[in-house]
């Protein structure tokens, strides 16, 4: 038996290492090495309940604030093994040699937004890259001995499903324009949605959203796309939005506008107990809100200048570097201006508990799969979501597939890609229409100006991009309610009817209850 | 501002390399990998002679110096077009070519899939469970950055593609890793860091000045010799 896995970030990886110390092979597939995945780009920490602060932590607690943080539309039964877990793969990645930042109790915990308690385990702000240099040696060694085998240079370019069952893939070689196929089941590890907004993510541009696309294509369900998460935090450079991480509010970093001459430190007057590590919804929303109003100035600053001198060097020395390097300002000494930006999509390929998307023998994990994060993620979870679910997918996967489907063959048929030009008509008219807030006008025109793209639409990735783009701005109109990242203003409040999955398949699409099936 | 861009072309790994001269208005504000992809976006960029540019075939994906993906030859340097703005062109000049020290796939993507093979040919991997000691964990934060772009290899007097000595491009992974084992075991790394690191390196420090993460090298790499040389293991 060998499994395919297509992605080599932190998900990917995860799925590779469970089969790999189960014995069961893998092919690893990715577009490019591990090292140029988005996960090296998280920032803030990963989140476990180590109870190392004495804040008297609990994994009820964990599970409760990530259920709310979702507004409630997370399966309760995934988070529970999400959170239960996450102590043990904390300290796994301790004993694969992650820095994190330690005291006499262990492994140090910061606050971040949406926590009631300090629970995100970090280094520095890096600590994604932390856990993928970590974990890309870890799996170096099953390289070695050919359990894992890597196509680092390879796209998806087929998904072989039949009969509502997946028979395996077939993937086209970058550098030579080959291709071949693989039988067997298949993980998909491929990231977030960022192809649909091309510039307008904090994300990396190689997530092209392309195999979700295809999953689309293939009848296989898609859930949640309306919730698409804006950060709060974010900058403007060349060609994207940078991230300005969470950990910066976390270590005391305050939000503020100027209202009538004067900063007005809004998040702190409006929320009490959390101030400015509400959930990212919450706050982005709020950005919105004042930045609004006749008496405030329309851009709301990151202050940080309090932050005592010992924090910048031990925990943020690389977020400091970056705002010197990339606005030129010292935010030791100067507020940074900062806005909303897109940075993750809660929604993707609908899976179970078990990471079972809706065809057999078809799995998927981390950012491109639809789990733990509800409405609304918060900050420290998708790491964690990504390893979890990459060993939950790997478990499932390895019980349920046959050991005989092992084929492997050349195939000749030519690869398509969307071009940029398409990409970023596409992306234009999401940015401009799926944003913080929306109503029907605004979807029902992204839907009118989607489809005069149908006829330029020129090949089969192009063809299938823009059906994902009108599933979920489908999937938005569909949802008529406001809930975590899925503001609505046409429907302000939460409608408990609507706490369902938005499900899409084909061009259908429908509500379902969570944790059915 | 006026550009004149000089690229390096190669259609594939077969085909034999030709430079392409483009004249056009850029901005001094954009990187290197703004610029490639405004030019991508394009269908109607003519070269000086009248030649269609079409698709100039590149890397990237972070787009913030996080992944290592862009890392090319500007104006003689190897760095990551990402990193590089457009005001640093002298005289309104930018050359673009591909890393030298990896076979050229098409235009400016080379394969760099033989760091990968030497990290694996000298077990860089942990052998037991981690080691942690205050004194290494900022060495371990810092070795881990590395973002295996092989600026450092191209501007390594002593590395060469089919040669035992694998450069900084390892040796900086393999810190980390030599940072974290307790002393005892005569572990496989150990044993091949002298042939493929400690005997090939010549200590010109290239490497130190030209890593665009920013890494210490030459700190890693004393460290690296201590533990592995001289089995000075961290306690």
């Amino acid at each position: 038996m060998r499994i395919n896995i297509i992605g080599a970030g932190l998900a990917g990886l995860s799925a590779a290492i469970t089969l790999a110390e189960n014995g069961v092979k893998s092919n690893l597939i990715s577009s490019m090495q591990s090292e140029r995945a988005q996960s090296v780009m998280a920032e803030g920490g990963i989140n476990a309940c180590l109870n190392t602060m004495g804040e008297d932590d609990t994994v009820e607690n964990h599970i409760e604030d990530t259920m709310r943080g979702g507004v409630y539309l997370a399966d309760n039964k995934a988070v529970r093994g999400l959170c239960e877990n996450a102590p043990e793969i904390v300290k796994e990645f301790y004993k694969l040699g992650v820095p994190f930042q330690t005291n006499e109790n262990g492994i140090v915990q910061r606050n971040f937004g949406g926590q009631k308690k300090k629970r995100t385990a970090f280094v520095k702000s890096s600590t994604g890259k932390m856990l993928m240099t970590a974990l890309i040696d870890a799996v170096r060694r099953y390289e070695i001995e050919g359990v894992i085998k890597r196509y680092p240079h390879h796209v998806l370019q087929q998904l072989h499903i039949r009969d509502n069952k997946c028979q395996g893939v077939t993937v086209n070689d970058n550098y030579t324009g080959e291709s071949v196929t693989f039988g067997g089941s298949v993980i998909l590890a491929s990231g977030g949605m960022n192809g649909l907004f091309s510039g307008l993510t904090t994300g990396t541009t190689q997530n092209t959203a392309d195999v979700t696309a295809m999953c689309l294509e293939n009848g296989v369900e898609l859930a949640n796309l309306e919730f698409v998460q804006y950060h709060p935090t974010t900058i403007s450079i060349p060609g994207k939005r940078l991230l300005i991480s969470e950990a910066a509010r976390g270590e005391g970093g305050r939000l503020f506008v100027v209202k009538n001459g004067k900063p007005w430190y809004f998040m702190e007057e409006k929320y009490p107990e959390l101030k400015n590590l509400m959930p990212r919804d919450v706050v982005s929303a709020e950005m919105v809100a004042v930045t609004s109003m006749p008496e405030c100035e329309d851009q709301v600053y990151l202050d940080m200048t309090g932050l005592d001198k010992s924090v910048w060097k031990s925990r943020l020395s690389d977020l400091q570097e970056q705002v010197l390097h990339y606005l030129a300002l010292d935010p030791a000494k100067k507020p940074v201006p900062v806005s909303p930006g897109i940075h993750y999509f809660m929604g993707g390929i609908w899976v179970d508990t078990e990471h079972r998307t809706s065809a057999q023998n078809l799995y998927a994990a981390g950012e491109c799969a639809c789990q733990y994060h509800g409405a609304n993620r918060l900050g420290g979870n998708s790491l964690l979501g990504a390893v979890y679910g990459g060993k939950v997918a790997a478990r499932t996967a390895m019980k349920e597939s046959a050991p005989d489907k092992q084929t492997e063959r050349k195939n000749v048929q030519p690869y398509t890609e969307a071009s940029p030009a398409f990409r970023d008509s596409v992306s234009q008219i999401l940015g401009n229409h799926l944003r913080i807030l929306r109503s029907e006008n605004d979807l029902n025109q992204a839907l009118a100006e989607l489809d005069l793209l149908q006829n330029k639409a020129a090949n089969p990735a192009e063809i299938r991009l823009l059906a994902l783009a009108k599933a979920m701005v489908n999937g938005a109109l569909y949802r008529k309610e406001s809930r975590g990242a899925h503001r609505r203003t046409d429907y302000p409040v939460i409608n408990p009817d609507c706490q369902k999955q938005t499900i899409v398949k084909n061009t259908k699409v429908f509500y379902r209850e969570i944790n059915q099936l | 501002m006026k550009l004149t861009i000089e690229i390096i072309r190669q259609k594939d790994s077969a085909s034999a390399p030709y430079k392409q001269t483009i004249e056009l208005d850029a901005l001094p504000d954009d990187t290197v990998a703004t610029l490639l992809n405004k030019i991508n976006a394009r269908d109607d960029l003519k070269d000086i002679n009248g030649n269609p540019v079409g698709t100039i075939h590149w890397q990237c994906s972070c787009l913030q110096k996080k992944c290592g993906a862009c890392a090319m030859r500007i104006n003689g340097s190897p760095a990551l077009a990402c990193d590089t703005k457009l005001s640093a062109c002298k005289r309104g000049k930018l050359s673009l070519e591909p890393l030298r020290k990896f076979p050229t796939v098409r235009d400016l993507i080379v394969d760099r899939s033989l760091m990968m093979e030497n990290l694996r040919s000298i077990h860089n991997w942990l052998e037991q469970s981690a080691h942690h000691t205050g004194k290494a964990a900022d060495l371990c934060y810092d070795a881990s950055r590395c973002i295996q772009c092989g600026c450092c290899l191209e501007v390594c007097p002593n590395f060469m593609p089919d040669g035992d000595f694998y450069g900084a491009a390892a040796f900086v992974p393999a810190s980390r890793i030599l940072s974290q084992l307790p002393k005892g075991k005569k572990y496989d790394l150990v044993k091949k860091y002298g042939k493929h690191i400690y005997s090939g390196c010549g200590k010109s420090l290239s490497c130190h000045h030209i890593c665009p993460a920013g890494i210490d090298i030459e700190h890693k790499l004393s460290n690296s010799n201590a533990v592995a040389v001289w089995k000075r293991f961290f306690k």
